[in-house]
């Protein structure tokens, strides 16, 4: 469906303010018809018949009315245009974050950094001159031209005839420049992107330009890129700024020949001044709402440009399935194990799957280590058992339900996570805990962070639980955040626990409390480990070798050793040549 | 006030083009008012039926009127927008020079993409401070005179209604707004800023926020603010649109007025009903330019809170100067730290805390430690990204302080964990280190960073639009780089910490054969073939606890022996 179609469906959900501006903008024209023949009746029995202020005064006092209804009603068509621009607004923004939600952290992941932020903010703020400025002047440049038509012909037929005859020029010129300006507005918008996207990538190669002794010359770069698109819109402008030329032309035209027109045929005497002024008066009204309409179609534009993300999302959403509804027994995850059954999946776009006909059992209450070389589908595996992603073909089993028939709750309440790169929020460490369980005191909060080896971090925090982590406020070291990961794993206290081993912790104190803090995590829960540490490895119950996306080896270590092989080829017995 | 004063002293250099334009749009509502007096004076004088002759030259004027309107808005239109991006190019330079200096000290708390996106926006919503804030009061005032003077010439009670109306348009109803409006600017923004960090940790926490089963809560906080600020953009609209409509009322009340002082004398002959008529007329079309006023005043908060962050970031001293003399970077580089002392700015911690450290021309060394150690920091000072103070480091016998920074730079090449690669193509991204090298210098430095296969992919474009690039491309491209930058100082910091270990043993070794000559310093906490090291220094929370060869520090059996052993019992795998 196309765009255009698509926003005006979109906005026919809130209709009622929009009819609301569209009636009282409507009126508002009607009574500018109305003040305009009260003032040229004023002017008239000044002028032609010698009337004083005094006889004349009924006529100033209804134009005073006319004035306040007219200010009255048209403040409200734009408030309700406006105010139905922002309900939308807020209709988009809630379905939006609902959609990024439901298509989840693999999807976000696969678009440009920041290009989701952007959309999701400043993308829905474009539609706003759509919604408020564009669709109703789309009204508005029929109705009020027609209206002031009608009051013309009353007056004088002759010059309702011009008008009628250079009006569709307006509208021919209209889809002239919007033909043009549709292609030309696209490639504006990108050459702009590009231009800001090239400042952007200066601003942050900032420090590697200094390192080369480069960054002084960049000044020219970022000037010439400047020049040149000034050179290459202005080409551009030129042509497009000469549509709205003859608009205005037409417009201004128009007046003087209705001017000369009614001139010449009241010295013939064949019109009176009254008529003939009255004319002359609505005449620049008659093109102003045709005009303002090329200019609030440049001012959609860029929304109709925005909303080709927004629909994007909003139908990728909607093509996902929805979570299933099921519930899962409080002690099943405690006494069956997870299987795999024949499970394949490939990312868009790729060529070869990440994974291919996976079949594996995680045993209740054992941990399994996942090893493999870096793109053997490690992490994809984990993305399946956090339903990231959706496998193509076999499905994830518990006592023979699929997991996707259960509820997102019933399923994920049941499982800690402690991924290789945590997400940390702009907000307090208590409120980065209480994630993992809503109903922590700071007691246990304590008694996480102490497990996971951060307590002494704390004690250096200026407002210690209160203290706000993240991009904006103190920033974690990669280790740090591992283990606030950690304690919130300790936290959440659930039957199954997936396991990013941290590889580059470096400090041999803290790696060993770490360690055993780990062993104390893991005892007893379900462990689905990616592990990195011979250690590890060697310790788990039983061992998943991938390669390509599939199992390669599996078993016990000492059963993996025995039978050779990729695994004990790459599992060295002596660790280091120099040693 | 000040933060405005400061941004109009930006587009200053603009100033005749700003001039130029204004005039054009002066000229333009200018014809406007005169087509439409003229019309006016047509049909007025024709109603009194004199000769064809007598309205021959408000004919003439309508047309010219006419015609000229159009001309000079098009000539306008054309001026402001070329001033615009003038304007916008200028402002980025102005910007990047600013910012230069003190980078990468002030860009530390920029690390995301996000964050400098803000600054790069705030940037583009200033370029139209011409269009929106300086233009329109200019061109409102030029008409105001221009209205003075015609209507002034019949009657000057006349002049004075109009301009008092004018200045209510013009001044009354912009103040009104600001003060029905007070803070709703300020206050968006500020939400605006919430909603952004709320966005960031939104997209970027999903799987967070799913698996612990917060995504609904996170969800409802962010429609909650986001209603808070369509909530007062509600307001701001109340508040917008009914400026519109009470400069029409502006508008009606002087024609009303007019009307007043004018009515009595024309009966009585002393002002004739065709004057009537066309300064009616010109009261009406002079109201045009004073449409835009109140909505500029909108755009003075909006441009200040913008102006405000850039100046925050931008008003500091930078950490490094170009020396008066810089001394000419030595022959022989010997690299002397002496209880080398450093805390960042802010931090009350020592990050380094008296380090004492030779790397002797020639000799490959190591600094090993835990992280946070403030291993990172002494690659930093030696490429001068911060000063050194209190302790020496000196180089060749020169103090660091004494060479011009950028001579120092391409002395010594840093290849650090993450290398950024601009939106170019694969060849500007070389040409960084090298820029006269010649494409079978660029092929051959691919080659020996093992990447051989690149060089035919020269045009391909790299970074956020570009070709997918792994890691372990990225840090080879880097070590190109550093061929390609040939310095006689080689220091990698963590160079290939993100590898995984085959990579990484792979992308050493490439290395080693490549610095064979040269001077290398090697920071790292991933300790294999440690032995091919002439010095190990052992660096604790900002101070060297150990230092030697690789098998003295195994015997000493301290810090690298605990952490060797760490990494050696259980080999990392794969």
């Amino acid at each position: 469906m196309n765009v255009d179609r698509r926003l005006t469906a979109l906005a026919k959900t809130r209709k009622v303010p929009f009819i609301v501006s569209l009636v009282s903008g409507t009126i508002a024209a009607l009574t500018l018809v109305w003040q305009t023949a009260l003032l040229s009746r004023i002017i008239d029995g000044a002028f032609l018949g010698k009337q004083t202020l005094g006889d004349l005064s009924p006529l100033l006092w209804l134009f005073a009315l006319a004035s306040i209804l007219r200010m009255l009603l048209s403040w409200f068509s734009v408030y309700q245009a406006k105010r139905g621009a922002i309900l939308l607004k807020q209709d988009l923004f809630s379905r939006l974050t609902s959609a990024t939600g439901k298509l989840g952290p693999q999807f976000s992941r696969s678009l440009q950094s920041g290009s989701l932020s952007a959309t999701l903010t400043k993308g829905i703020e474009a539609l706003d001159a759509y919604f408020s400025q564009y669709l109703p002047q789309l009204w508005f440049a029929i109705a009020v031209p027609l209206i002031i038509l009608i009051a013309v012909v009353t007056s004088d037929p002759l010059s309702a005839l011009i008008l009628l005859l250079s009006a569709p020029l307006i509208p021919l010129f209209m889809m002239l420049i919007g033909k043009s300006a549709g292609a030309m507005t696209d490639r504006q918008w990108q050459t702009m992107s590009r231009m800001s996207g090239y400042f952007l990538d200066r601003l942050q190669g900032l420090t590697t330009l200094k390192l080369f002794a480069r960054s002084r010359e960049q000044r020219q770069g970022i000037e010439s890129t400047g020049e040149s698109f000034r050179h290459a819109t202005m080409q551009v402008l030129k042509i497009a700024f000469l549509s709205s030329l003859t608009l205005e032309l037409t417009g201004t035209i128009g007046t003087a020949i209705i001017a000369v027109g009614v001139g010449i045929r009241l010295l013939g005497d064949h019109i009176a001044f009254l008529p003939a002024l009255f004319v002359l008066m609505l005449t620049p009204d008659f093109y102003l709402p045709l005009r303002q309409l090329g200019l609030r179609f440049h001012a959609g534009k860029e929304g109709i440009s925005a909303s080709k993300d927004i629909f994007f999302l909003l139908d990728k959403a909607e093509e996902t399935p929805n979570p299933g509804h099921g519930m899962l027994p409080e002690n099943l995850l405690k006494e069956q194990p997870i299987k795999f059954n024949n499970i394949s999946y490939t990312y868009p776009g790729a060529v070869a799957p990440a994974i291919e006909g996976l079949t594996c059992s995680f045993p209740p209450g054992k941990t399994t280590a996942i090893t493999g070389p870096s793109g053997s589908g490690k992490s994809t595996l984990v993305s399946l058992l956090l339903r990231f992603v959706k496998p193509e073909k076999g499905s994830i089993t518990i006592n023979d339900t699929s997991i996707d028939s259960l509820s997102e709750e019933a399923w994920l309440s049941r499982i800690a996570w402690v991924p290789q790169h945590p997400f940390l929020f702009n907000a307090s460490i208590r409120e980065n805990l209480l994630l993992a369980r809503k109903n922590a005191d700071d007691a246990e909060l304590r008694d996480a962070l102490a497990h996971a080896g951060l307590d002494e971090l704390l004690k250096n925090m200026p407002e210690e639980l209160d203290t706000i982590i993240g991009e904006q406020g103190a920033r974690l070291s990669g280790g740090e955040a591992q283990r606030l990961a950690l304690a919130r794993a300790f936290l959440r206290n659930a039957p199954v626990l997936i396991l990013d081993e941290p590889t580059s912790n470096t400090d041999p104190l803290l790696e060993r409390s770490l360690r055993t803090a780990m062993h104390r995590l893991m005892a007893g829960r379900t462990v689905i480990i990616i592990a990195h540490r011979q250690e590890t490895i060697r310790n788990a119950d039983s061992i998943i070798v991938l390669r390509n996306g599939t199992i390669a080896q599996s078993g016990t270590h000492a059963e993996l050793i025995a039978a050779g092989g990729y695994y004990s080829s790459v599992s060295p017995a002596a660790p280091e040549e120099d040693a | 006030m000040k933060t405005f004063l400061r941004l109009v002293g930006l587009v200053r250099p603009f100033f005749w083009w700003m001039l130029l334009a204004a005039i054009a749009g002066f000229a333009a509502t200018g014809s406007g008012i005169g087509l439409l007096m003229t019309s006016a004076y047509i049909i007025a004088k024709a109603a009194l039926q004199p000769p064809m002759s007598d309205i021959q030259l408000g004919m003439a004027g309508v047309r010219f009127f006419g015609i000229a309107r159009g001309a000079f808005r098009y000539a306008e239109r054309l001026i402001s927008h070329d001033a615009t991006f003038r304007i916008l190019a200028r402002l980025r330079l102005w910007f990047y020079d600013a910012l230069e200096p003190l980078a990468p000290a002030r860009l530390l708390a920029f690390r995301s993409g996000d964050l400098l996106q803000r600054i790069v926006d705030d940037i583009q919503s200033l370029e139209n401070i011409y269009a929106r804030v300086l233009a329109p009061p200019v061109t409102a005032l030029l008409t105001a005179l221009l209205i003075w003077f015609l209507i002034g010439i019949w009657s000057p009670e006349a002049a004075l209604v109009t301009l008092g109306f004018q200045l209510a348009a013009g001044f009354g109803l912009p103040l009104l707004a600001a003060g029905l409006g007070r803070g709703l600017g300020g206050r968006i923004t500020e939400l605006r800023a919430r909603q952004q960090t709320e966005t960031v940790d939104f997209t970027q926490g999903l799987g967070e926020l799913r698996v612990y089963g917060q995504l609904d809560a996170c969800l409802e906080r962010m429609k909650a603010n986001e209603a808070e600020i369509l909530r007062l953009q509600k307001k701001n609209a109340w508040i917008e649109s009914m400026q519109e409509s009470l400069v029409g009322i502006c508008m009606n009340s002087a024609l009303i007025g007019v009307l007043l002082v004018l009515l009595p004398s024309v009966p009585s002959g002393h002002l004739s009903g065709i004057t009537l008529s066309v300064i009616m007329l010109a009261v009406m079309a002079s109201f045009e330019s004073f449409a835009p006023l109140p909505a500029a005043a909108g755009h003075i908060e909006a441009d200040i809170h913008a102006g405000k962050r850039l100046f925050e970031i931008i008003d500091a001293k930078p950490e490094v100067a170009v020396p008066p003399e810089p001394q000419p970077f030595p022959a022989h580089p010997d690299i002397r730290m002496r209880n080398l002392t450093f805390s960042y700015p802010g931090s009350p911690d020592k990050t380094l805390d008296g380090v004492t450290i030779d790397i002797p021309e020639g000799l490959h060394v190591a600094i090993v430690g835990p992280s946070g150690a403030g291993k990172s920091t002494i690659a930093a000072l030696l490429v001068r990204f911060w000063n050194t103070a209190p302790g020496e480091l000196v180089i060749g016998g020169t103090d660091i302080g004494a060479f011009d920074p950028e001579e120092l730079r391409r002395n010594l090449s840093l290849v650090s964990q993450r290398t950024y690669l601009f939106g170019e193509t694969i060849r500007d991204n070389l040409l960084l280190a090298k820029p006269e090298a010649s494409d079978t210098e660029l092929a051959e430095a691919l080659e020996s960073a093992g990447i051989g296969h690149f060089a035919g992919r020269l045009e391909d474009w790299a970074g956020q639009h570009g070709m997918q690039i792994s890691g372990g491309e990225r840090q080879r491209i880097a070590i190109a780089r550093m061929i390609l930058q040939d310095a006689p100082v080689v220091i990698l910091d963590e160079a290939t910490a993100s590898l995984d270990m085959p990579t990484d043993r792979a992308v050493t070794k490439t290395i080693d054969a490549l610095t064979a000559e040269k001077t290398l310093l090697t920071i790292t906490h991933r300790l294999y073939s440690m032995a091919r090291f002439d010095a190990i220094y052992v660096l604790d929370r900002g101070k060297v606890v150990e230092k030697g060869t690789h098998s003295e520090l195994l015997q000493r059996n301290g810090l690298y022996k605990a952490m060797w052993d760490l990494q050696h019992e259980n080999a990392p795998a794969l």
